[in-house]
C-alpha cells in the first residue's frame, strides 16, 4: 500500500486544481461536491487502508522519495514523504474529520454563489495540512506550514465583501507568519549546525552532536516553539484565532479541529528528540501551555458569541496539549489532539447548524430553548460539550484530558504549577462549556428557528458524536481498565513519560477529585444560567472590569496595536513621500539656488563687471601679500 | 557568433521597427515580436545543449575592435548570463505584447527604443570587455529615458530626468573606475587592456582597489537599487508605461545584481569581503524599509515599486554573504523577482487601462467582476510574500539559509522583513480585489481578454515551475558561481570554444556594425 502514499496529499490538491481552473460558473454544484468531497474521501479511504495494513502486519512505510526539489552545495531537498505512527494519526484525523466537514459543507454552503471556490480552498487546505504532517524534511513541512497559512487566509476572508472578514484573514496570516519567522530561523540554525534538514537525520544526528541542555539545541527548540506558538494560537500569538471566526462555520471546524492549529503540536511532537536534548526549552513549552490554557479559559467564560466561546476553548485545549508536550507526556498530547479533533469539529459543525437555523445569529444570549426545537443538534452538541468539559467516565474527552492532568502531577518533568493550572483549567472548562450549552439550548426561545438542518448536516454530526463518546475507550487509565491501545502505537516513535517515584497510588485520588470538580463546574453553570440567572447578572455587574478585560482577550490586541502596529503604520503614513528623497530634492534646490545666484551676476551691466574684476583683483592681491612673507 | 547575432538582431530589428512605424502601426509590433522570438528561441536552444566543457563558459566571441587601446569586442556566455538573457527575451516579448493596445502614438519609435534597451541589456549580460560593458550600459540608459519620458504617465518628465541623472552619475563613476583599473593594470604589467579576464587578479594596493571598487559599486547599487540610492526607482517605475515598468523592474535592476556577481566579487575579492558587513546591512535595511514604504503607498505602481526595493535587498544580502547557497538564491531572486514583479506591474497596467487610475483607495471588491485577474494577482502576491511552491520562495529561502552562516543578525532581520512583505502583499489583494465593490463609479469592468490571458499565463506557469522544479536553473548557474567564489574565474580556453571561422571575419565589418547602428 505504501506506494500509494503520495496520493494522499495529491488527491485533495488535484481536487483544488480542478475546481480553481474550472472556475465558478462552469461546473454544476453536484460536480463540485463530488470533486471536493470525493478527493478528500478517497484520501481518507487510502489512509484507512494503510492503517488496517499497519494494524494487521505491523509494517509501516518508512518513506517514499518522490522527486528532487532542489539541491545546492550541501543543501539537498527532496520531495519525500515519511509515514510513521505519529503522522498516521494526524493523517487519519485530517482526512477523516476533513471529509466529514466537506460533506457538511455541501449543505451548509449550498446557497453560496462561490460554492466551487469554497471547495477549492477546503481541498487545498487539507492537502497543505497533509503535506505538513507527511513531510520528510523540514523545508517540505514548511511548504505545508505556509500553505495552511495561505488557506486560512483565503477561508477566513471567504466572504470578502465584509471589511472585517478581510481584516481577520490578514491578521491570521500575518500573526502566524511572525511565528513562521522564528521557525525559519530555527531551520537556518539546524542546517548550519547539522548540515541537513531531513527530520529523521536531524533526530539521529542531534544526540551525537549536542550534550543535553547545551545552548544550541535549546535555542533551536525555542525557535521551533516560536513557530508552533504562532500556528497553534498559543500565548503570546493567540490573538488571531478568535477573530478567525469570521470564516464560515465549516472553516472554523477545519481550522480548529483537523488542520492548522494542531500543526504546532505536531511540530513539537515530531521534533521530540530535540526537545529531549533541551529540557529548558521543553519547560517553556509547558509554561506556554499552562499560561494559554488559563487565559483562554477565562476569556471563554465571558464571551457572548457562540463561536468565540468555542474559539477560546480551542486555544485553551491546545494549551493542554502544549502542557502535555512540556512535561514529556508525548502520546497524551497526541491522544488529546485526536479526541479534541472529534469533539471540536462536532461542536463547530453543530454551532454552525444553530447559527444557520437562527438567521446567522451568533449571540448566545439571543438564543435559548433550542433543546426542543432542534433535538438532533442538541443531542450531538451536548455530547461534544460533555467531551470538552471532560465529563467523567462516559465522554472521550475525560480519558484524554484526565491523562494529561494526572501526568502533570506525576511526571518527572512537571511541577506543582503545571498541575494547578491543569486542574483549574479543567474547572473553568466545565463552567464555560455548560454555560454555552445552557444559554443556547435551555431557557426560553428568543429567536425562531427558520431552517432545519438536513441529512448532510446531521449525519456528520452523528458520526462525530459517536467518536466523541467512544473514542476514549482505546486508552484507559491504570486505575480503570488499563487499556493502552493508543499509546502502544507510539512505542517506537515517541519517548515514554517518566514518572516520579511512588506516585502511582495517588492516581485515583486525582482522578476522582478532578472528576468531581468538573461536575461541580457543570452544576455551577446550571445554577447560574438556568436556575438563578439573576446571580450571573449580579456577578457580571460586580466584576465588570475583569469581565471586560477577559472579554477582550486580556487586551493583547490593544497592546500589540499600541506597541507594534501603530508605530509602523504611523511611520509608513508619515513617510509616504520618503524622506530620503528629500535629501536629493534638497541637492537639486541647492544647485538651482546657486544657479540663480550666479546667473544674477551675469546681468549685462558693464559697471558691475568692472566692479567684479576690481574686487577680484583686490582680493587676490591681498591674499598674495598675506601669504608671501 | 551566435552571441553577436543576438545583439545584432535586436539592434537591426529596432531600426526596422522604427522605420516601419511610418508606414503602419502594426508592423513595428510584429517586427519586435519576431526579433525577440528569434533570440528567445536561440537562447533556449543554447540552454538545451549539454555543457561538455570543463569550463563554465559555454560560448565566446572575441574580435578586435580598437586594438591600440586594448579594446576588443569580446562576448562570452556562461550559465548565469544564459539565464539572464533568457529572462531578457522572455520578458521582452511580454513587454511588446502588453504594449499592443497601450501605445498609440509614435509606435515605431517606441519599439525602436524597446528593442534597443533590450539590446543594451543583452550586451551587458554578455560583455567581457569593460569598455564595451560601459558602452552597453549607456545603450540601455538612453532609450529607457525616452520610454519613460515620452510614453509615461502624468509626471513622466520628472521621472525620466531623475532616472537619467541617477544612473548617468553613477555610471560615470564606474567609467572612472574602469579607466583607473585600465591604467593600474597597464602600469603593473605593461599590457594595457580592457579585457575582463586579463584584469582579473590585477595586483594593486588595498587603498587603490578599494576606491576602484567603490566606483563600480556606485553604478551597481544605484541600478539595483540599494537604499539610500533608491529614490529614482519609485518615480521611474510609476511613471513609465507598463512595458517600461516591466523592463525596469524585470531586467534593468538585474543588471545591477549581475554586475555585483560578475564584476565586484571576482575583480575585488578581498575588498568585497571587507565591505560585506556594511553591504549586508544596507541590503537588510532596504528589505525592511522598502516593505514598510510599500505598505504606506496608495499608488498601486508605487507600492509595487517599493516592493522591488525590498526584494532587491535580498540580492545585496545574498551576494555579500559570499556562500554558494546564498548566491544561488540571488540568481533565483533575479529571475523570480523579474517575473513576479513584472506580472504585478502588468496587472497594474491592465487595471489602469480599465479604470484610468492607479489609486488603490478608489479600487476595491473587483474579485466578483474580474475573477481571473484576481486569481492571477493572488498568485503573484503570494509569490511576492515568498509562499513555498512559487519561485520566489526558493530564491529567498536559499538567500537566507546561505546568509545565516555569514551573518546571523542580518539574516534574522531579513527574515523578519518577510512578515512586512506579507503585510503589503495582502494589502494589494485587500485594496483592489476584496472588500465592498466600488464599481458603481465605473460600472463595467471587463475580465482579462484572450490576449491578456495569453500574456499572463506563461508568467504564472514559469513562476510555479521555478517553485516546484528550480533545479535546471540552479544547475546552469552553478559552475559560474562556484568559480566566482573559489576565485578560479578564468578565461575560456580559446581554441576549444571559439569556432576558428569566427576569427576570420574581418574586423572593420564588425566595427562598422557596432558604430553605425
Amino acid at each position: 500500500m505504501k506506494d500509494f502514499l503520495w496520493l494522499i496529499p495529491t488527491l485533495p490538491f488535484l481536487g483544488a486544481c480542478i475546481l480553481i481552473i474550472s472556475g465558478n460558473a462552469n461546473l454544476p454544484r453536484r460536480a463540485v461536491s463530488i470533486v471536493g468531497c470525493g478527493s478528500v474521501g478517497a484520501a481518507a479511504i487510502l489512509t484507512i487502508v494503510i492503517m488496517i495494513d499497519f494494524l494487521t502486519t505491523g509494517q509501516i512505510p518508512e518513506y517514499t522519495v518522490i522527486v528532487n526539489w532542489f539541491s545546492v552545495d550541501n543543501l539537498s531537498v527532496p520531495i519525500a514523504l515519511h509515514l510513521d505512527t505519529l503522522s498516521l494519526v494526524f493523517v487519519f484525523v485530517i482526512t477523516f474529520v476533513g471529509f466529514l466537514i466537506h460533506v457538511y459543507s455541501i449543505e451548509f454552503m449550498h446557497h453560496d454563489e462561490s460554492f466551487a471556490r469554497f471547495f477549492a480552498y477546503l481541498n487545498l487546505f487539507v492537502s497543505a495540512m497533509l503535506m505538513l504532517v507527511l513531510a520528510d524534511s523540514l523545508i517540505l513541512m514548511y511548504l505545508g506550514w505556509e500553505g495552511v497559512g495561505l488557506c486560512s487566509y483565503l477561508l477566513i476572508g471567504f466572504w470578502y465583501e465584509e471589511e472585517k472578514n478581510g481584516y481577520a484573514a490578514r491578521k491570521a496570516f500575518i500573526i502566524t507568519r511572525i511565528g513562521d519567522t522564528a521557525l525559519a530561523v530555527g531551520l537556518f540554525m539546524l542546517f548550519a549546525e547539522l548540515g541537513t534538514l531531513r527530520i529523521q537525520d536531524i533526530l539521529t544526528l542531534a544526540p551525537q552532536q549536542w550534550a543535553t541542555g547545551s545552548t544550541t539545541p535549546v535555542t533551536i527548540c525555542l525557535l521551533l516553539l516560536g513557530g508552533a506558538v504562532g500556528k497553534s494560537a498559543q500565548f503570546p500569538l493567540q490573538t488571531w484565532l478568535p477573530d478567525a471566526m469570521a470564516g464560515p462555520s465549516p472553516v472554523s471546524a477545519l481550522i480548529h479541529a483537523a488542520t492548522m492549529v494542531t500543526a504546532g503540536v505536531y511540530l513539537i511532537a515530531r521534533m521530540n528528540g530535540l526537545y529531549v536534548l533541551a529540557p529548558q526549552a521543553q519547560l517553556w513549552v509547558g509554561i506556554v501551555g499552562a499560561i494559554t490554557l488559563l487565559i483562554a479559559g477565562c476569556s471563554a467564560l465571558t464571551q457572548y458569541d457562540l463561536k468565540r466561546v468555542l474559539a477560546y476553548s480551542t486555544i485553551s485545549q491546545i494549551g493542554y496539549m502544549f502542557l502535555a508536550l512540556g512535561i514529556g507526556a508525548w502520546s497524551s498530547a497526541v491522544f488529546h489532539f485526536m479526541i479534541h479533533a472529534f469533539f471540536k469539529a462536532l461542536l463547530f459543525l453543530a454551532a454552525g447548524a444553530v447559527i444557520m437555523a437562527l438567521h446567522h445569529e451568533h449571540d448566545m444570549f439571543k438564543m435559548g430553548g433550542l433543546r426542543k426545537q432542534m433535538p438532533a443538534v442538541f443531542a450531538t452538541f451536548l455530547i461534544g460539550s460533555a467531551s470538552l468539559a471532560a465529563l467523567p467516565l462516559i465522554s472521550a474527552g475525560f480519558y484524554s484530558k484526565d491523562q494529561i492532568i494526572w501526568l502533570s502531577f506525576a511526571s518527572q518533568q512537571s511541577n506543582i504549577w503545571f498541575f494547578l493550572a491543569a486542574v483549574v483549567g479543567a474547572f473553568i472548562t466545565a463552567i464555560y462549556t455548560f454555560r454555552m450549552v445552557f444559554l443556547t439550548f435551555y431557557g426560553e426561545a428568543k429567536t425562531s428557528v427558520s431552517h432545519m438542518p438536513g441529512n448532510l448536516i446531521t449525519q456528520p454530526l452523528v458520526i462525530l458524536a459517536v467518536l466523541a463518546l467512544f473514542a476514549g475507550f482505546i486508552e484507559l487509565p491504570h486505575t480503570f481498565g488499563h487499556v493502552t491501545l493508543f499509546s502502544d502505537l507510539f512505542s517506537t516513535t515517541l519517548p515514554p513519560v517518566t514518572l516520579r517515584p511512588n506516585v502511582e497510588s495517588h492516581e485515583w485520588i486525582i482522578q476522582t477529585s478532578t472528576g468531581l470538580l468538573t461536575l461541580v463546574g457543570i452544576a455551577m453553570a446550571y445554577y447560574f444560567y438556568v436556575i438563578q440567572p439573576k446571580i450571573a447578572d449580579d456577578i457580571h455587574a460586580s466584576t465588570i472590569e475583569t469581565h471586560r478585560f477577559w472579554y477582550a482577550g486580556w487586551r493583547f490586541d490593544s497592546l500589540y496595536d499600541a506597541i507594534i502596529v501603530k508605530p509602523i503604520l504611523f511611520f509608513a503614513r508619515v513617510n509616504k513621500h520618503d524622506f530620503i528623497d528629500k535629501l536629493y530634492s534638497a541637492l537639486v534646490e541647492l544647485s538651482e539656488m546657486m544657479s540663480a545666484l550666479f546667473s544674477r551676476s551675469q546681468n549685462g551691466i558693464l559697471r558691475w563687471y568692472i566692479m567684479g574684476i576690481v574686487a577680484g583683483a583686490v582680493i587676490i592681491i591681498t591674499f598674495t601679500l598675506i601669504i608671501t612673507p | 557568433m551566435i552571441l553577436m547575432i543576438l545583439i545584432l538582431v535586436l539592434l537591426f530589428g529596432g531600426i526596422a521597427a522604427g522605420f516601419s512605424g511610418r508606414m503602419n502601426t502594426m508592423l513595428p509590433r510584429w517586427i519586435s515580436v519576431g526579433a525577440i522570438a528569434i533570440n528567445l528561441f536561440i537562447s533556449l536552444w543554447m540552454a538545451a545543449q549539454p555543457n561538455t566543457n570543463s569550463s563554465p563558459w559555454l560560448l565566446q566571441l572575441k574580435l578586435n575592435w580598437i586594438p591600440s587601446f586594448g579594446i576588443s569586442f569580446h562576448l562570452a556566455l556562461d550559465g548565469i548570463s544564459l539565464l539572464m538573457i533568457i529572462l531578457t527575451f522572455f520578458l521582452g516579448i511580454i513587454a511588446v505584447a502588453i504594449s499592443w493596445n497601450e501605445i498609440h502614438f509614435r509606435v515605431g519609435f517606441f519599439h525602436f527604443n524597446l528593442l534597443w534597451v533590450l539590446a543594451g541589456i543583452t550586451g551587458v549580460f554578455l560583455t567581457m570587455d569593460l569598455f564595451l560593458f560601459y558602452f552597453f550600459w549607456e545603450v540601455m540608459l538612453i532609450p529607457m529615458y525616452f520610454l519613460i519620458g515620452i510614453w509615461g504617465h502624468e509626471n513622466r518628465q520628472y521621472a525620466a530626468y531623475k532616472f537619467f541623472i541617477f544612473t548617468q552619475a553613477s555610471g560615470l563613476l564606474m567609467l572612472m573606475s574602469i579607466i583607473a583599473l585600465y591604467f593600474v593594470h597597464g602600469q603593473a604589467t605593461d599590457q594595457y587592456t580592457f579585457n575582463y579576464f586579463d584584469l582579473l587578479g590585477t595586483s594593486m594596493n588595498k587603498q587603490t582597489a578599494q576606491w576602484i571598487m567603490l566606483g563600480f559599486l556606485a553604478a551597481f547599487v544605484v541600478k539595483l537599487p540599494v537604499i539610500p540610492f533608491h529614490t529614482w526607482l519609485p518615480d521611474a517605475h510609476t511613471e513609465a508605461p507598463t512595458a517600461g515598468s516591466l523592463i525596469l523592474a524585470g531586467l534593468l535592476l538585474k543588471t545591477g545584481a549581475y554586475g555585483l556577481i560578475r564584476f565586484i566579487l571576482p575583480l575585488f575579492p578581498e575588498q568585497s569581503a571587507a565591505i560585506a558587513p556594511v553591504a549586508m546591512a544596507l541590503g537588510v535595511t532596504g528589505i525592511v524599509y522598502g516593505a514598510v514604504q510599500a505598505y504606506g503607498q496608495t499608488d498601486l505602481k508605487r507600492l509595487i515599486a517599493y516592493s522591488s526595493v525590498s526584494h532587491m535587498g535580498f540580492v545585496m544580502l545574498g551576494v555579500f554573504a559570499l556562500t554558494e547557497i546564498a548566491l544561488q538564491g540571488v540568481v533565483m531572486q533575479m529571475i523570480t523577482h523579474g517575473i513576479s514583479t513584472g506580472a504585478l506591474f502588468i496587472i497594474a497596467g491592465l487595471l489602469y487601462e480599465r479604470i484610468r487610475t492607479r489609486d488603490v483607495t478608489q479600487m476595491g471588491g473587483f474579485w466578483k467582476s474580474i475573477p481571473v485577474a484576481s486569481v492571477i494577482t493572488l498568485i503573484f502576491a503570494m509569490a511576492s510574500l515568498g509562499l513555498p511552491g512559487l519561485g520566489n520562495f526558493v530564491a529567498e529561502f536559499l538567500t537566507l539559509i546561505g546568509s545565516w552562516s555569514a551573518n546571523k543578525t542580518m539574516t534574522l532581520i531579513a527574515t523578519i522583513g518577510i512578515v512586512f512583505a506579507t503585510a503589503y502583499s495582502l494589502r494589494i489583494m485587500q485594496k483592489v480585489f476584496l472588500g465592498k465593490s466600488r464599481l458603481e463609479h465605473h460600472q463595467s469592468l471587463a475580465d482579462l481578454t484572450a490576449r491578456e490571458r495569453l500574456i499572463l499565463l506563461p508568467l504564472v506557469i514559469v513562476i510555479i515551475l521555478l517553485g516546484v522544479h528550480p533545479q535546471p536553473a540552479i544547475d546552469l548557474a552553478k559552475d559560474g558561481l562556484q568559480k566566482t567564489l573559489n576565485r578560479e574565474f578564468q578565461a575560456p580556453k580559446e581554441p576549444k570554444i571559439i569556432n576558428p571561422n569566427y576569427q576570420t571575419l574581418t574586423v572593420p565589418a564588425t566595427e562598422k556594425g557596432v558604430h553605425h547602428e
